[in-house]
């Protein structure tokens, strides 16, 4: 049949913000998707909410509507836009439960939209765990025995007969959110309750635990033609009961045999064929005793997912590009493996290495959170690695996630657990945790025998195995010494995954040595493809990985190469935004006839999508991975240099290493780095170009701080140098703060990992600025000098607030004309001073009209993409080739839109989005440490509107009217009158805790009820946390008590985000809610594309 | 401890690893060097007489990791000449694992290697074709073996691999009664006969069709085999004689033997088909079947008269079964009884049961 031509125009749904269980893996499935639809000619529509995305590119679709994933808004785009088509299966869960939304509201039938890729019964199906079941069983596989509740009674009943353990977990939910193993009836009423809630259809699943068994993946795919093939099967090393995306997994299964895993091929066949997914990708998990083979079916996900981007990766084939294609009509025997370049996308991948995925955990920046993980998922991103075995792949992961770690242990993180007894340590690896791998490597070391550890842990033998294995080479090396290691050691410890950082560990001297002598004996990278076909047939695609081999398949260079250093896991601080900036790099360089090649090693990317530059190479983006992928390319051509600025704080810290190693690094030199990163020297910068800053100082011990804080007076704020997203940053308000403070960054603390407390990372202690205005500025500078001005970005709540976690809008709404000409000049003086090449990110901070830098950062920010979207220039795209010496004047003249002051007549707001809704247990107060995960943006003719938007977007939809529960700080009382008469005038009405009420009488406003703080002993008036899970409440407006962890009211704060009420903890957010509900009020709503808000800058209003 | 040892193939390639399984008393182990790219069931590849004459590259790096068990085995014993890997799995992990891969290889007497870059001798084999080699520890008795290592071309192995004595398999009150030439039968392929229906008499090679006849079977089934089918003495005359007396069905070697009695010409593929990924068209629906193969030799296409073509390799067009016009008779080329690999085809032996009824 081919290629559908009865379809003209097909809307594609993003899955919004990133968040928890669901990150930019669809990014890189969603923009496969349309790259495809395009180029086979379709007229694309998407929307996502998110800005970050590479997707949301204008030059990816026809339209591109970043507005809110909500049925009112895709109503309005849908009516607009009349697609013929909808494919809803690469948007992640968001997207499927949006399509399921829009068919029930009878949406898609009004306006004669098709579903493809998967109908509402397959979704339902699948979604549904009750109707899930239900099939499975019709068509004799097995599952876990459970019972279905809607009520707690029900819960409690069922809970009985099927028995404990038990694991509850809540229909239509992703992520695992609200699920959690039983094992007594107290547990279970607590947990039970929790998974109602999280349910959107109040429902949960209880079901027999099978804790402890194996838990395997399979990707499958369909075509019209009931073709079915598996691309990948996934074993997972930590078992059931750990979710997927916890857990270190192994591409391929290691150990089933093949009658095994035929058997669970047939199972996941008659599966996909029973829920009936038409085309496209599906994700199947399942349970396998260990001690009978037993295999259970635990889910199926109607869909591309997580899992699929990895195993897109790991085999090189890309599940999302072939999806889009068979949902269009192609046969997997039409659609050619890209790779090989011959041979059909019908068939199944076989691959010759091992690949290895750790999650990436932000526990650190949660306090209050507990680090045991579970069926519900909480890491915030994940490395991979490819090697030849699993030893191999599984250090070079670990090393990967950038967590301090130079392997599986060996190295400096490991002396805690020196300290532990055998008991201890195989009691530690029991519990899962972030740090359980290194538990079992200390206790294998200790000589644990496996069986004891695998009996404790419930991970197989056989990777067991492998670990024990590099416990006994490390013994053997220590042995032998660095001078003693002949080429057959060097071999077998590379081949084993050992970095030259852990061996310069084991024998106490440096890594530079370490590499040294290696090289002396020849063992040295070598590089291999990965092919989908284990070499049977030669690769078209250089997609390489590093392993210790006798061949290396790298090609010479046809061009001069740039190599683009990527930004790693995802983490908070540093996401997608990064990716999106180096992608915009490759692009624009490959256009431009450079020879491109990424270097990443996160497999949700878009970045590390063969197809996005010339040559990809997954691999660590550690010094000793870089410099020899650097030099491997300068063995095979021009290596024109190498891109450390677009991948935030990760490539960066690389500038030094490869500096000195003689490779030529691209953009502002590493000088002007360290000048900008180095607090004292900047300063000194600061004073000299008379750029008024918050007086500050470093201190190196506790004592320096007290000495600092006395001198400029409280409240301070304290942070490390050399990190990102305000990582243990806090703003103290006495001596005792400060030296809680201090103590967290020692050693022990948190960052002690990461380098802790000396006179080369000193912590730098800043007079904190209360209530100013905080501005982002990302400007752009040639060699030529000539600077434009991005963006400049105005932060809706007040410094203090991390510039991450804050709205921000463009254009600024409440800066003076003066005070933009000031940043403006500020941001030009600083980029010349820093002799910046590329991109520069500037933040201020504005009180009483005096314009204070709070810190400059010479590279490509979180905010590129924002500004991008929001103002239509590709900064990103334009920084790469400054950085390669094109002028802006050039760059003008080839077509490039390049800034012109004042953005057009219409406003983007953007908003963060955090991941309270997984950690009940955690404050969602705002503070200088970010915490949020993603971001979304609203754009509308005005601030009020687009700022409804960015709140819609991100989850906390603003009421009309209703009920406004207010609780203000003593400081912001003032201030938030002005909120509260306006939601008075609005026609909210109040209620408050005894202090806000009395200034609402002062205002002559009344609050209805009176609130008492579950704190205060004597409880008169509402009790606020019931009063919130009554329901009676439609916003929270709470601003505490100064800032910091587990500050005043934290309680009314984390009940709201547990009822799902919108709450607010600033009162400039405050402001800007009133205004937005006001606008909104008086406005008809309205979407536009992107494609139409750029053009000309010139919003168009049809009146 | 490990005794380093040394893979050299005829045109001289050399590749360092490390001596595995059972140490061959003239120390160095000869074969024809294949590579299979199957990710798991190596116990069911190691265990095919196909593989007579061949040492078998395994390109996944990691083989031995759910150990051996006494089910999956598709023969009495190992027949291929050794075995090259990446990893050797020191620790089997399977519930239904009975021994270690390394303690099968030396009870059954096969040399390996281990630690040699598989994918740089696959990407070798690849351009220059399946090659006859030679591994052990001594390094002068290893080169000198390879440069004089023979390929399987011309080799009747069959011989080597066929049961003396005939016997039977299923139940003997089975719908069906087959006649199975042994050319090197898998297991695997008895139990889906058997599982169709069919009473099973497995007989030697060479046996004579008159021989064959006599016993009045339903059908005559053609099971796979080693090496190169133009070798195997008297098999296509044979199978034309039955032509047209009885169903036939031919399976790999069976295939190309039937292909050969229909006076067809085979040849020698440069690197074979070995593995369970290989997409198949079948022609009469246009469905795809993923297909476990293991062939180095394939029937010429346009030599090939008096037959249907019914399946063709979407890799490479090679026809993977063939229908004869005239006769109740066909063959494929692929394994349809997996083992290992994936069940897609496994509707082959109800179409057998099926020709035989309507004969019937
Ligand atoms: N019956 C069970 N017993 C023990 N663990 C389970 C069971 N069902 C699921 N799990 C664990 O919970 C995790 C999440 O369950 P899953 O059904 O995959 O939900 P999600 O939609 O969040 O992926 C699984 O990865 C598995 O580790
Ligand atoms: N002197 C200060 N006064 C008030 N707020 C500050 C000050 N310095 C930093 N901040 C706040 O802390 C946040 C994080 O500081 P920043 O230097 O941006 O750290 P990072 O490099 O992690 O982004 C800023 O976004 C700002 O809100
Ligand atoms: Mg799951
Ligand atoms: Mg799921």
């Amino acid at each position: 049949m081919a290629r559908r031509d009865d379809l003209e125009t097909i809307l594609i749904v993003g899955s919004g913000p990133i968040v928890i269980g669901q990150a930019c893996e669809f990014d890189y499935s969603g923009t496969q998707a349309c790259k495809v639809l395009q180029s086979e000619r379709y007229r694309v529509v998407l929307v996502n909410s998110n800005p970050a995305t590479i997707m949301t590119d204008p030059e990816f679709a026809a339209a591109t509507y970043v507005e809110p994933l909500d049925v009112p808004s895709l109503t309005r785009i849908i009516e607009r836009e009349r697609p013929d088509a909808l494919l809803p299966t690469l948007g992640g869960q968001t997207a499927l439960n949006l399509a399921v939304a829009l068919h029930d509201a009878g949406v898609l039938e009004r306006f004669g939209v098709e579903l493809i890729g998967a109908g509402v019964d397959a979704i339902r199906v699948a979604e549904n765990r009750h109707e899930f079941k239900a099939a499975m069983e019709e068509i004799g596989l097995a599952v876990p025995t459970s019972g279905f509740a809607t009520t707690l009674g029900e819960a409690i009943e069922i809970a009985e007969s099927v028995g404990y353990p038990l694991i509850v977990r809540p229909s239509f939910i992703l992520g695992g959110g609200g699920t959690g193993v039983a094992h007594d009836p107290d547990e279970m009423r607590a947990i039970a309750e929790r998974g109602l809630a999280a349910s959107p259809v109040t429902e949960i699943l209880i079901e027999q635990s099978v804790v402890g068994w194996k838990e395997f993946e399979l990707e499958v795919m369909r075509d019209h033609a009931d073709n079915v093939v598996v691309i990948c099967s996934i074993e997972n090393v930590d078992p059931m009961g750990v979710h997927t995306g916890d857990s270190i997994t192994v591409a391929p299964a290691q150990t089933l045999t093949d009658v095994e895993y035929q058997r669970m091929r047939d199972a996941a066949f008659a599966c996909i064929r029973r829920i009936g997914v038409d085309t496209g990708g599906s994700n199947i998990q399942f349970a396998v005793d260990p001690a009978d083979g037993r295999q259970l079916i635990i889910e199926m996900n109607p869909r591309v997912s997580r899992s699929s981007a990895l195993a897109s990766k790991a085999t090189g084939f890309p599940i999302a590009k072939i999806a889009a294609r068979l949902a269009v009509g192609y046969r997997l025997d039409e659609v050619v493996n890209d790779i090989t370049g011959e041979t059909p996308a019908s068939f199944e991948p076989t691959i010759d290495y091992v690949v290895t995925k750790v999650p990436r955990w932000a526990f650190e920046k949660l306090p209050g959170a507990t680090p045991t993980l579970g069926t519900m998922m909480q890491s915030v991103g994940e490395a991979m690695a490819v090697g030849r075995t699993f030893p191999e792949s599984l250090q070079k992961a670990i090393r990967s996630l950038e967590t301090g770690r130079h392997g599986l242990n060996c190295d400096s993180g490991e002396t805690p657990l020196a300290a532990e007894g055998d008991d201890d340590l195989v009691r530690a690896a029991a519990v899962p945790t972030p740090d359980r791998v290194f538990a079992i490597e200390a206790a294998l070391r200790r000589g644990v025998p496996t069986d004891r550890v695998a009996a404790a842990t419930g991970v197989d033998p056989w990777f067991l195995d492998g670990m024990l294995q590099i416990v006994e080479e490390r013994s053997r090396l220590a042995a032998v010494g660095l001078d003693g290691a002949t080429r057959a050691d060097w071999r077998r410890a590379k081949r084993l995954g050992f970095s030259d950082a852990q061996l310069a560990y084991l024998w106490r001297t440096d890594e530079s040595a370490v590499r040294a002598a290696r090289l002396d004996t020849g063992v040295g990278v070598t590089y291999k493809t990965v092919d989908t076909c284990a070499a049977e047939f030669a690769a078209k695609t250089p997609y390489h990985y590093g392993t210790f081999e006798d061949e290396d398949e790298v090609a010479p260079l046809a061009k001069p190469a740039v190599v683009i250093l990527g930004s790693g896991p995802n983490r908070i601080g540093q996401g997608v935004e990064f990716d999106y900036c180096c992608v915009h790099a490759a692009f624009a360089l490959s256009a431009a006839g450079y020879e491109t090649v990424m270097v990443n090693c996160n497999p949700e990317t878009v970045s590390t999508d063969y197809d996005t530059s010339d040559r990809l190479f997954f691999e660590p983006l550690t010094g000793e991975d870089v410099l020899a992928i650097c030099t491997t390319l300068a063995a095979r051509g021009e290596l024109a240099g190498v891109i450390v600025s677009l991948g935030g704080q990760t490539p960066l810290k690389l500038a030094r290493t490869l500096g000195d190693a003689g490779i030529p690094v691209l953009g502002t030199s590493p000088a002007s780095i360290d000048l900008a990163e180095d607090r004292e020297r900047f300063n000194a910068l600061c004073t000299q170009l008379c750029i008024p800053q918050p007086e500050g100082g470093t201190a190196a011990s506790p004592a320096d701080a007290r000495a600092v804080a006395g001198r400029i007076g409280y409240p301070v704020l304290v942070r490390p140098s050399y990190v990102l997203g305000g990582r243990a940053m806090q703003i103290v308000y006495d001596a005792d703060g400060l030296d809680g403070a201090m103590a967290e960054l020692t050693g022990t603390g948190s960052l002690g990992r990461e380098g802790g407390l000396s006179a080369t990372r000193p912590a730098l202690i800043d007079r904190f600025l209360e209530d100013a205005i905080e501005v982002d500025v990302d400007a752009l500078r040639d060699s030529t000098g000539d600077v434009v001005i991005g963006g400049v970005m105005e932060h809706i709540e007040e410094a203090g607030v991390h510039s991450g976690d804050s709205a921000c809008v463009i254009p600024p709404t409440t800066l003076s004309a003066p005070v933009i000409a000031t940043i403006e000049e500020h941001t030009r003086a600083l980029a010349s001073a820093l002799d910046v090449l590329g991109l520069l990110n500037v933040q201020y901070a504005v009180k009483d009209g005096e314009v204070y830098v709070i810190e400059a950062n010479p590279r490509a920010s979180r905010t590129v993409p924002f500004v991008s979207k929001a103002t239509s220039v590709p900064l990103a795209k334009l920084a790469a080739r400054v950085m390669l010496g094109a002028m802006l004047s050039e760059l003008r003249a080839e077509g490039y839109r390049v800034p012109r002051q004042g953005s057009g007549g219409h406003v983007a707001v953007k908003e963060a989005v955090l991941p309270f809704d997984r950690f009940p247990e955690v404050d969602t107060l705002l503070g200088p440490e970010m915490r949020s995960t993603g971001e979304v943006m609203g754009v509308d003719r005005s601030f009020g509107l687009a700022f409804t938007k960015s709140q819609a977007a991100a989850g906390n939809r603003l009421p009309e009217g209703g009920t406004v529960f207010l609780s203000l700080a003593d400081r912001d009382k003032p201030a938030g009158m002005v909120a509260a008469r306006r939601l008075v005038e609005l026609g909210f009405s109040m209620v408050a805790t005894a202090g806000t009420a009395a200034a609402l009488e002062a205002e002559g406003l009344v609050a209805e009820a009176i609130v008492g703080k579950l704190r205060d002993d004597d409880r008169e008036g509402l009790d606020a946390v019931e009063l919130l899970s009554s329901g009676k409440v439609d916003l929270v407006v709470n601003t505490p008590r100064g800032r910091g962890p587990r500050a005043d009211g934290d309680h009314i704060r984390r009940t709201a985000t547990r009822h799902k009420v919108p709450c607010i903890t600033t009162v400039s957010a405050t402001l800007a809610a009133s205004a937005g509900i006001a606008e909104r009020a008086a406005h008809a709503p309205m979407v536009r594309s992107l494609q139409e808000y750029h053009d000309d800058g010139q919003l168009r209003l049809e009146v | 401890m490990t005794r380093d040892a040394l893979l050299v193939l005829s045109d001289g390639a050399a590749f360092e690893g490390e001596a595995v399984g059972h140490v061959p008393e003239s120390g160095v182990a000869t074969g024809e060097v294949v590579f299979n790219t199957a990710l798991s069931g190596y116990q069911e590849i190691l265990t095919d007489p196909s593989y007579a004459g061949q040492m078998i590259t395994f390109t996944y790096p990691h083989i031995g990791n759910y150990g051996v068990n006494p089910d999956d085995v598709e023969s009495r014993r190992p027949f291929c000449s050794g075995v090259l890997v990446r990893d050797l799995a020191r620790r089997p992990s399977n519930w239904r694992a009975t021994e270690s891969l390394d303690e099968f290889l030396r009870r059954h007497g096969v040399p390996g290697i281990a630690g040699i870059d598989t994918r740089r001798l696959t990407r070798h084999l690849r351009e220059a074709g399946a090659l006859p080699g030679a591994f052990g520890t001594d390094e002068t008795a290893v080169r000198a073996a390879a440069s004089v290592a023979v390929p399987t071309d011309g080799l009747d192995l069959v011989a080597a691999v066929t049961t003396d004595e005939p016997y039977t398999a299923g139940d003997p009150d089975g719908a069906f009664h087959v006649v199975a030439y042994d050319f090197g039968i898998k297991a695997t392929i008895l139990r889906h006969l058997a599982g169709a229906g069919c009473f099973v008499e497995v007989v030697p090679a060479s046996t004579p069709a008159a021989e064959v006849i006599a016993r009045r079977p339903d059908g005559v089934f053609l099971s796979n085999g080693p090496g190169d089918p133009a070798a195997v003495a008297g098999a296509a005359e044979t199978v034309a004689s039955l032509l047209g007396e009885v169903p036939v069905f031919g399976i790999c070697l069976g295939h190309q033997i039937l292909g050969l009695a229909l006076g067809a010409d085979t040849f020698k593929l440069r690197f074979g088909h070995h593995g369970a990924n290989h997409p198949v068209r079948q022609e009469s629906t246009g469905r795809v079947e993923i297909t476990s193969q293991n062939h180095n030799y394939a029937v010429d296409v346009d030599s090939l008269r008096g037959a249907a073509v019914t399946h063709v390799n979407l890799n490479d067009g090679v026809v993977e079964g063939f229908r004869v016009l005239d006769a109740p008779a066909f063959g494929v080329q692929y394994h349809p009884e997996a083992g290992p690999g994936p069940h897609d085809a496994s509707y082959l032996f109800d179409e057998f049961t099926t020709l035989m009824a309507e004969a019937g």
